[in-house]
């Protein structure tokens, strides 16, 4: 397996989907490809440091505000069908 | 001690919240609002990066589904159906702010580029220790407001808000080979553009 072969795998290796065969491959490039295991290390360090640090979460005081106006526009608006 | 089976096929408590909905009951449709409201709120600001915005669409998006509870068919998630709304809104903002330029999920992506690393350093110390929550928010929001809205959009849902493949394919009516393949590259692409700031500080010192 080459990078360019390990890179098309690396969504379905960070879902877990990758069949047996396969996967003993991939583990044997990374074994031998440092880039590549550089690659995994830090998309998967990307992947986290988004999840972990909500970029854009609501402040209480705003979320509060935005509820209790989603709240009117909704009990004034009409049913469809009714 | 075995497990004891459970045959029975689990039902999404949101079902009986939207059933009760339908029926006029406000406080159960509070509730959902409750649970998605940011995440709404995040989706829309992910792809108009403007908070007003994004402000707008999550009263819009609640209004919507209020309005047509009825279409919902169950079939998939409600979080999902309510994602879907998201994003179609979002996208409509967009095209109403750029009036002269087609926006649509296959905005910007039918370039290959992003798709080859070409940093690979190490990113030591964790960055989460060397920067600031406020600082690493910033270089967080500047990094992802630089990808192309299409790749934008996968990641949020499937890395972000944590949606499945197939969630995030039914939410943004892509098949899931093309959520797949854009998945990879705007993985790809954060990952490059975020070792600018992450990569290990005293590599020059080493030869």
């Amino acid at each position: 397996m080459n990078c360019t072969e390990f890179l098309s795998q690396l969504t379905d290796y960070f879902d877990g989907n990758v069949p047996v065969d396969l996967l003993a491959e991939i583990k044997d490039h990374l074994c031998s490809c440092h880039h590549c295991e550089v690659v995994v290390e830090t998309t998967r360090k990307t992947i986290s440091i988004y999840r972990d640090n909500q970029v854009y979460e609501l402040e209480p005081s705003l979320r509060e505000r935005l509820h209790a106006a989603i709240m009117k526009k909704c009990n004034c608006g009409p049913k469809s069908g009714s | 001690m075995p497990a004891i089976d459970t045959p029975t096929e689990e039902i999404h408590p949101d079902v009986a919240l939207v059933d009760r909905a339908r029926k006029g009951d406000t406080a159960a449709f509070e509730q959902l609002v409750r649970q998605y409201e940011r995440q709404i709120f995040r989706v829309a600001q992910h792809i108009t990066q403007n908070r007003e915005d994004a402000e707008d669409i999550t009263q819009d998006v609640f209004l919507k589904a209020y309005q047509k509870l009825d279409q919902f068919q169950g079939n998939s998630k409600f979080s999902t159906w309510l994602v879907r709304i998201g994003v179609n809104e979002s996208l409509m903002r967009l095209r109403r702010r750029k009036t002269s330029k087609t926006v649509s999920m296959d905005e910007d992506i039918q370039t290959e580029d992003g798709a080859i690393p070409r940093d690979f350093a190490e990113w030591r110390p964790n960055p989460e220790e060397i920067y600031s929550q406020s600082e690493l928010g910033e270089i967080l929001r500047k990094t992802i407001q630089g990808l192309p809205q299409g790749f934008r959009t996968v990641f949020t849902l499937r890395d972000i808000e944590n949606m499945s493949t197939e969630e995030t394919a039914e939410a943004l009516g892509l098949s899931v080979p093309a959520v797949k393949s854009r998945l990879l590259r705007a993985r790809l692409q954060l990952r490059e553009r975020l070792s600018r700031y992450f990569r290990q500080k005293n590599q020059e010192v080493h030869p």
